[in-house]
């Protein structure tokens, strides 16, 4: 089953694990920007909850806190945005690049102490027996309770949105916010709901990073995850599995392009370097090509503020 | 202490009496310009702790200043020339990149000492080069890799392919072929200094592909944690820092860039009135180039091999590029018995015989 | 209960008075922090925003300020001009390396040769790298409606991709020992861009900066392209009655701001960092995005703006340096500076009223 020393069930259990971080930030801003909201700092909420998801695996001994202190952490940061954009009617944009850079600041000045300390281990869910079976084991099994949750995740938002009141009026205050006012929804509270929990799936999303992909705290850890969460959305056309898709084929083609790097391909690498980016584009542009003079899928009210007047 | 002082004090006379320019300094303000946070862990990590050793040596006598994550160009001129403006006396600039503003601005100070890391320009009289042969390192790290690997499978995850990774690259290549014919080196550029999760998963790709021994040159501990993963079937090597962490697990020995050394010898000539320009490129000998504790993993004998390796280099008696050697494309490049000359090394920018892949240029 | 309540028209006073207040207020909450890092918060304050202006080294740092704000301005400006009209050029950071790399080799390719003629040849080719670049999410949005956010975002890391290779391969300099890296232009008269007023760090780019910012409000307030903009931005539906074409805006827009992410990238390449090098480029693209929002969109508060950005990095630094703060500290205290400059400015548009019983 080898393609060129490249096993392909290694490869997709192994890319499941490191699409991780970007999926679940990723499904978070979908609903944020489904209700209209477009919020930049994800990269800043990311790395908030890898600090925060770290301290408290660290101080309770438990990864599982951990992950719930890493969404706590990225939640609050969001809270930030949310008073801002919601209350104080800033610009969502500019506010959510200064929300990165304070982000960032907060978390290196919060991290001090707490390099080169090992965090408790999230393990494989489920026992070997399973994770041992040829094929199926690796990618179905063997992963550790974060891979399924992200794939929950997405199972349920996608649910959520397609078929539920919630997601009904999560839907209708970003397509037209005057139009679900006039409804008599309360337009910037369920926004800044939908801020929160935008910002505690990328704290988690950056948990994943500091506790599991790379146990450990250094400064900058999430090195830009949260752009390419932000492009993965967009890829996604604001549409949970598409977001699943656009992940895992990003997560896939680096992993991908490593691995051909070792099997001596003799692609230059360099090309194989950018070919993650590059793909993504050309896939965008396959799949919007075909929908040509329709719109592209974004939410009509994305990224404009809302004031009752009334 | 006093005693130092007494020396240095000696010294000075001495110098003075025999005409010497030199004059010593009663107080040091030293002045550091790092390229990354002080807690990336690593690179700019390992020369705060320099810079925190200079302050120990000599408490009230220095003054440091430093400045983090500090980008090239522009930038970097500015803040070399705040700090010379503000008074430093001698100011550490410790990244290649900051090679063209250093001599840019040591012109404009010919009273201040600048001091640049890893660069080959000495423009002024005032500007000194300093580096490390981490190269030396890598081949007792190489030893080692030869022979602990099963799988005959070695790995190396490069950052950018300039001369100083691939000189790593092929002096631990060449080690490991010394001591194991088979052994076969992969070689992973991440086109990043500092991305933990991109280093994990280079290291993962290594680890799926058989690799069992993997040496790394960017700056996270990402690849020891990757390697930890495997419970012991995978070592590695902490590098730029001592990665303690990972003693019982896939750390087996580690590189650990040590500046306190070189930094304390500089501002204490500058303090006694010694100071000269130079171009210091020292290794294992002078103490930059520290071997971290090899673990109980490796086999008593290996390890005898390595440590005897490691104190052969110290003592000069032994150069990890000593020919012959031929170049991948099967050109000579050292004779039976030659060593390879510093010009060689600094410009390196080919594999070795045997070594698979291209170079990306 | 406090509620908002919108302004019949936008108020004057506020317009002008919100960035004070705001500056302010960032002091106080700034101080606090610094206080609590056991700094002296007041010398902390007068650090950052007093002494690169009026300190003792000010005859130096003055200059620093437009060599920091320059590139941001310039770039910001042609962001402004696509935020406007609804398009979402995120990837400036791209378009500026890419120019850097388009001027730098034309420079490069006829070195040592000396005529006046290279460095405006290599000023159009970096305005034209950018372009370029940008076209690329213009025509993917255009002929296949493929989203430019995403677009210009990816295409950064493949710039910077290419910025590596050119340091380490085609553009590196054959005397450099084999280190990564350009010649230097410092070197290179005829292609250099040096200060023509090192006092105030004026240089080619930083003209360009402030001339731009003068074009762009004489666009955008007299000119027809400049009301196209501002209608597609504000009605999109009713710009199409107004016969302006979707495509040429896209087109438009993406191309000015690219060509100006370009040139700012080369002639920060071959003016203050000097050379080619991987690490190039630091951010301004992204910056820029701020600034454009501070200045409102409005290429004379852009200019502002950027001056502000520039101050705080400038005396950030020092406050750095000299008081021994860690660099995260004021990356918060530039963070919280945006925040209430963005909070404050609501009372621009709204004021606040106490809200008596219920709504």
């Amino acid at each position: 089953m080898d393609f060129g020393g490249i096993n392909p069930v290694i490869l997709i259990a192994t890319l499941m694990a490191s699409a991780v971080p970007i999926l679940l930030a990723a499904l978070g801003e979908t609903v944020v920007e489904r209700s209209g909201v477009l919020n930049l700092g994800v990269e800043g909420m990311m790395i908030i909850g890898a600090l925060g998801g770290f301290v408290v695996a660290v101080q309770t001994g438990s990864p599982v806190l951990g992950f719930i202190g890493g969404a706590a952490a990225g939640a609050a940061l969001s809270l930030i945005f949310a008073l801002l954009t919601q209350v104080f009617l800033a610009n969502q944009v500019a506010t959510g690049l200064a929300l990165t850079l304070f982000g960032l600041g907060v978390s290196s000045l919060g991290g001090q102490g707490y390099n080169g300390i090992k965090p408790p281990r999230t393990g494989q869910l489920l026992p070997d027996a399973l994770a041992d079976l040829p094929v199926i084991g690796p990618i179905l099994f063997g992963h550790d309770w974060v891979v399924y949750f992200s794939i929950l995740m997405t199972a349920v938002l996608w649910w959520v949105l397609k078929a539920t009141r919630i997601g009904l009026i999560i839907r209708a205050v970003g397509e037209s916010h005057e139009a679900a006012h006039a409804l008599g929804y309360k337009v910037n509270r369920i926004r800044l709901m939908c801020i929160a929990f935008g910002g505690a799936m990328a704290g988690m999303g950056g948990a994943y990073v500091s506790l599991a992909r790379v146990p450990q705290w250094v400064d900058g850890i999430t090195a830009g995850a949260g752009w390419i969460a932000l492009a993965i959305v967009v890829f996604a056309s604001w549409k949970p599995w598409r977001v699943l898709i656009g992940a895992y084929l990003f997560g896939g083609i680096t992993v991908l392009q490593l691995n051909l790097q070792v099997a001596g391909s003799g692609i230059p690498v360099e090309y194989l370097s950018m070919a993650p980016y590059l793909i993504t584009i050309l896939v965008l542009v396959i799949m919007s090509a075909g929908r040509k003079g329709k719109a592209n899928g974004a939410p009509a009210s994305l990224g404009q503020n809302f004031h009752a007047s009334r | 202490m006093k005693r130092r002082n007494l020396l240095a004090s000696a010294a000075m006379g001495l110098m003075l009496a025999s005409g010497a320019f030199a004059q010593g300094m009663d107080k040091v303000k030293a002045c550091f310009v790092y390229v990354g946070p002080i807690g990336d862990g690593g690179w700019t990590f390992q020369h705060h702790q320099g810079a925190m050793a200079v302050q120990e040596e000599f408490g009230d006598k220095v003054e440091i200043q430093y400045q983090e994550s500090v980008p090239e160009g522009a930038d970097a001129e500015r803040v070399l020339t705040q700090m010379a403006l503000g008074g430093c006396n001698i100011i550490f600039t410790t990244s290649f990149g900051y090679m063209d503003a250093t001599n840019a601005v040591a012109a404009k100070f010919p009273d201040v000492k600048f001091e640049h890391a890893t660069g080959f320009k000495r423009d002024s009289a005032n500007v000194s080069t300093y580096n490390a042969r981490f190269y030396e390192g890598r081949a007792v790290e190489g030893v080692i890799a030869g022979r602990m690997t099963k799988s005959n499978k070695i790995g190396y995850i490069g950052s950018f392919p300039i001369p100083e990774v691939v000189m790593g690259i092929n002096s631990y290549y060449l080690a490991a072929k010394k001591v194991n014919p088979d052994v076969q080196l992969s070689v992973v550029w991440a086109f990043t200094w500092f991305d933990p999760a991109k280093e994990a998963d280079a290291a993962k790709a290594l680890i799926d592909q058989g690799v069992d021994v993997i040496a790394s040159h960017t700056d996270s501990t990402a690849v020891l944690a990757e390697a930890a993963k495997t419970d012991g079937k995978v070592i590695g090597f902490g590098q730029a820092s001592d990665m303690a962490e990972y003693k019982d697990g896939p750390r087996v020995t580690s590189i650990i860039d040590n500046w306190g050394p070189y930094y304390v010898k500089r501002v204490g000539a500058l303090l006694d009135g010694s100071y000269a320009q130079q171009d210091a490129w020292e290794g294992i000998a002078g103490g930059e180039v520290l071997i971290g504790e090899i673990t109980d993993k490796v086999p008593a004998e290996v390890k005898a091999e390595a440590e005897k390796l490691r104190d052969d280099i110290a003592a000069g008696t032994v150069h990890p590029f000593t020919g012959p050697i031929k170049k991948q494309d099967g050109s000579d490049w050292l004779a039976e018995g030659a060593t390879a000359p510093d010009g060689d090394l600094l410009g390196m920018n080919f594999y070795v015989e045997g070594i698979t892949g291209d170079i990306p240029q | 209960m406090l509620r908002l309540e919108k302004r019949p028209t936008p108020s004057r006073f506020w317009l002008y008075a919100t960035p004070p207040v705001a500056v302010i207020l960032t002091m106080i909450a700034g101080g606090i922090l610094f206080a609590a890092m056991g700094k002296n918060p007041f010398e902390v304050i007068r650090t950052i925003f007093w002494d690169p202006v009026f300190g003792e080294f000010a005859f130096y740092l003055r200059g620093q300020l437009l060599v920091k704000a320059g590139p941001l301005i310039l770039i910001a400006i042609g962001l402004a001009l696509g935020f406007r009209a609804g398009i979402w050029n995120i990837g400036a950071e791209g378009q500026y390396i890419m120019g850097a790399i388009f001027g730098a080799s034309v420079g490069l390719a006829v070195f040592p040769t000396e005529s006046r003629w290279i460095f405006p040849l290599m000023v159009v080719a970096g305005a034209f790298g950018g372009w370029l670049w940008a076209m690329i999410p213009a025509i993917l949005k255009t002929r296949f409606n493929t989203n430019e956010i995403l677009v210009s975002l990816m295409l950064v890391y493949v710039a910077e991709t290419i910025l590596a290779k050119a340091s380490t391969g085609f553009l590196k300099n054959p005397e450099g020992m084999g280190f990564p890296g350009s010649r230097n232009f410092s070197s290179y008269p005829a292609a250099q861009n040096a200060f023509l007023y090192e006092p105030l760090g004026l240089h080619w780019g930083g003209v360009a900066a402030l001339v731009t910012g003068v074009l762009a409000y004489i666009l955008l307030t007299r000119h027809q392209a400049g009301f196209q903009i501002r209608l597609a931005g504000q009605a999109p539906r009713a710009a199409r009655f107004h016969g302006v074409s979707p495509t040429r805006l896209v087109v438009l827009c993406m191309g000015i701001s690219g060509a100006l992410a370009g040139l700012a990238g080369m002639f920060e390449v071959t003016g203050p960092a000097g050379q080619i090098s991987i690490d190039f480029n630091t951010g301004y693209g992204f910056t820029a995005i701020i600034v454009a929002f501070l200045g409102r969109l409005n290429p004379l508060g852009i200019v502002l703006a950027g001056f502000l950005m520039a101050l705080t990095y400038v005396g950030g630094e020092m406050a750095s340096t000299n008081l021994g703060l860690p660099d995260a500290a004021i990356q918060v205290f530039q963070g919280m500076l945006l925040f209430f400059l963005l909070a404050v400015d609501v009372l621009t548009n709204y004021r606040f009223r106490l809200a008596v019983g219920a709504h």
